[in-house]
């Protein structure tokens, strides 16, 4: 019983920090319709950032948290101006091309990102210095640690305020209008250009605190953390509906539960015959699945409605 | 659109422009010689990848800064770096690459995984291949005359590993994790036999991959098995996350790992949880090589710190240019038997090839994390020099003695 805990909590924190960069990813494909596949190597860069200083700062006596929390306030306006930056020259240019042109330059970016930042930081390991609470607390043998219920919690926060941002302020109403007709909403008086710019802005900074998170959590950062994290993170995306910020929640922590489950339960479920190396497997068979019944995700309507 | 085409413009002019600079200026007196070296560059092996690459690096210019005459002709060495990204489909690709541009020999790759199936390419085009790295048995026994390797293979190191599990560390029941590639796997399979010979209960057997970051969910699984030793088979950027993770479940088993987990590397990343982790390596430790502590200068004072296999990589790259110089010939013909019959004293030991192209000599040593450091714990298995299976050396001198 202990071990099936176990694994849910594993499930919840793997599905929250997927979720973390989900929203990202959803934020963009609901204003733009466009596949960010930088977003991952935003997140990269957003962790590379705010080690550098966290590093910088960890010989000082200021307590753990606040150092990360100086590290996080100087990667969000890093990634806010990175994510500006890459609309402006890689994504604005490309408006009005084919979608395939914009999301063959998106995967462009991030391979200019990924490069530049192997350059900058070099190809080693870049470690995070043990300043956040990550001492496990046992509940009933499992165990979870204070910095794995504050990214649930996390996660969670930062769906409901964008939530809140997009359907209950004026920035929102803005947004929507953009995603439903650019054109109309030009002539509505919505200036295009500043909306587009903002969706970039706040989905870059969600990055920084994404980047921040999975960095502290694992205890490393590397260049290269952002693809592979990218591509669970869209998966989870497609899975709960992509333009659908609650979906982004639920993709992530479904596609969380199902890898953690997946890995440890096949075997035994199979007697043997499938091991932990099916783990990913077991994910994306779920994922045709979702995919077969409900093209859209799990969440997707809107998308339908809108298109 | 002005600008994006201002663009385009500079990125050709740039393009254009190292084209430029690519062209290679030979005299004729002067005989270029090209070596490939592959390993992964990118991706997250790219620290070790860099470390190989550094390796042959440092022979080529010591070699080309001394001036080596070959055939009458003034020698230059090329070296060519390819990046293999740990992919064994990438490593196919970068070594037709290589074969196209003609490469006189290939140091590489680093992974098992991406040695082997890029071997078959340069066994049908003739090239003579040197592994720093690959120890997974197949690689030399695919019967292809030109496959060298210069560190020991898995069978001993998996045998020495679990001998040393169930003796020295006193497992009964042992949990075994694998990356699934061909390094990996071979390990951890041979680690197994070794365990269960020993007399050691296989409890799980688990799996994940070499770019894999999460750990938890085969963990929480192998803490329910309740296991006194956990053995990874794979690399030091899963084995760091691994061993950190595996402490935040509780789990408290003892962590033993291979060449890819004795790492720098390994020890920054899993930071205080790395203390008490034992690894082994094939071959000597660094300070007891023969001329471990001397290169260690030369390669620290021009590239920082050495990961594992930097040694391996200058000993396969010195290897092949005392071949050739051996040969007084470039050419893969008549420098491929000197190559299999060579005895030399490498900065690793010295270097001998039986007859599959396997290094002679089977030492493998444990370590043990201690104070932050890799600290030797003992050499084991023969350490049989090459003079020991007493084969005449092709020069007619006689074999190197018996040092290490």
């Amino acid at each position: 019983m202990d071990i099936f805990l176990q694994q849910i909590i594993n499930g919840v924190v793997l599905g929250s920090i997927y979720a973390l960069v989900a929203l990202g990813y959803t934020m963009v494909y609901g204003i733009l319709g466009l596949i960010n596949f930088a977003h991952g190597e935003v997140v990269m860069i957003g962790a590379m950032v705010a080690l550098a200083v966290i590093n910088a700062l960890s010989g000082t006596a200021l307590p753990g948290p606040v150092i990360v929390l100086l590290g996080l306030l100087v990667a969000m306006p890093t990634c806010m101006a990175l994510g500006y930056g890459i609309e402006r020259i890689a994504y604005r240019p490309l408006r009005h091309a084919p979608r395939l042109a914009a999301l063959i330059t998106a995967i462009g970016v991030s391979i200019v990102l990924q490069n530049s930042a192997m350059i900058i930081w070099g190809r080693q390991y870049i470690t995070f210095p043990p300043l956040l609470p990550i001492k496990p607390h046992f509940i009933a043998g499992a165990a979870i640690s204070d910095l794995q219920i504050f990214i649930v919690l996390l996660a969670a926060v930062i769906m409901v305020g964008l939530l809140f941002l997009v359907h209950r302020t004026r920035l929102g109403r803005a947004m929507r209008a953009t995603a439903q007709n650019a054109e109309v909403a030009g002539l509505m008086g919505v200036n295009i250009n500043t909306i587009i710019s903002i969706t970039f802005v706040v989905g870059s900074a969600l990055a920084a605190v994404a980047g921040v998170m999975v960095s502290g959590y694992y205890g490393l950062a590397h260049y290269y953390m952002g693809f592979s994290l990218g591509l669970k993170a869209f998966t989870a995306a497609v899975l709960g509906g992509i333009g659908n910020l609650g979906g982004a929640m639920l993709g992530g922590l479904l596609l969380g539960l199902i890898e953690s489950l997946g890995a440890g339960y096949i075997g035994s479920l199979t007697g043997g015959f499938l091991g932990s190396n099916y783990q990913d497997v077991f994910a994306f068979f779920v994922l045709i699945l979702v995919l077969v019944f409900r093209p859209s995700g799990l969440l997707g309507e809107r998308i339908a409605e809108r298109t | 659109m002005k600008y994006s085409s201002a663009c385009a413009f500079a990125i050709l002019a740039a393009a254009l422009g190292l084209l430029g600079c690519g062209k290679e200026q030979t005299s004729s007196s002067e005989l270029v010689v090209k070596i490939g070296s592959v390993a992964p560059l990118t991706g997250p092996q790219a620290h070790l990848g860099k470390d190989n690459d550094n390796g042959a690096r440092l022979a080529i210019d010591e070699v080309n800064a001394t001036g080596v005459t070959i055939g009458g002709k003034k020698v230059k060495f090329e070296l060519i770096s390819e990046d293999d990204q740990a992919d064994p489909k990438t490593a196919t690709i970068v070594a037709q690459k290589l074969v196209d541009q003609k490469v006189n020999a290939v140091i590489g790759h680093l992974n098992s995984g991406a040695t082997i199936p890029a071997s078959k390419i340069y066994h049908d085009a003739g090239v003579v291949q040197i592994s720093p790295s690959a120890t997974a048995i197949p690689y030399t026994q695919q019967g292809f005359k030109n496959a060298f390797r210069v560190m020991t293979n898995d069978e001993q190191q998996g045998k020495v590993l679990g001998e040393f599990a169930v003796k020295q560390m006193a497992a009964k029941k042992i949990a075994i994790i694998d990356d699934r590639t061909a390094y990996g796997q071979g390990l951890a399979d041979q680690f197994e036999k070794a365990a269960k010979a020993g007399g050691a209960e296989i409890l799980a057997r688990e799996y994940t991959t070499d770019r894999a970051t999460d750990f938890l969910a085969i963990l929480t699984t192998i803490k329910g098995r309740q296991p006194d030793l956990v053995f990874y088979g794979g690399m030091d950027a899963q084995a760091g996350p691994m061993v950190k993770q595996m402490r935040s479940l509780g789990l408290n088993a003892k962590f033993l790992g291979g060449d890819g987990t004795q790492s720098k590397e390994f020890i920054k990343i899993a930071g205080a949880d790395a203390e008490g982790v034992t690894a082994s390596t094939p071959g000597l430790p660094m300070e007891k090589m023969p001329g471990g502590s001397e290169f260690l200068k030369k390669f620290e004072s021009k590239y920082g710190k050495i990961q594992i296999y930097a040694p391996y990589a200058y000993d396969a790259a010195m290897t092949l240019v005392e071949a050739m110089k051996k040969a007084d010939s470039v050419e893969p013909a008549k420098y491929l038997p000197v190559l299999a019959q060579i005895q030399r004293n490498g900065v690793t030991g010295p270097i001998a090839f039986d007859a599959k192209g396997d290094v002679k000599g089977g030492a493998v040593t444990l370590y043990q994390v201690k104070g932050g450091n890799w600290v030797p714990l003992q050499t084991m298995g023969q350490e049989a020099p090459p003079a020991a299976d007493a084969q005449p050396a092709a020069d007619g001198k006689s074999p190197l003695s018996a040092g290490y």
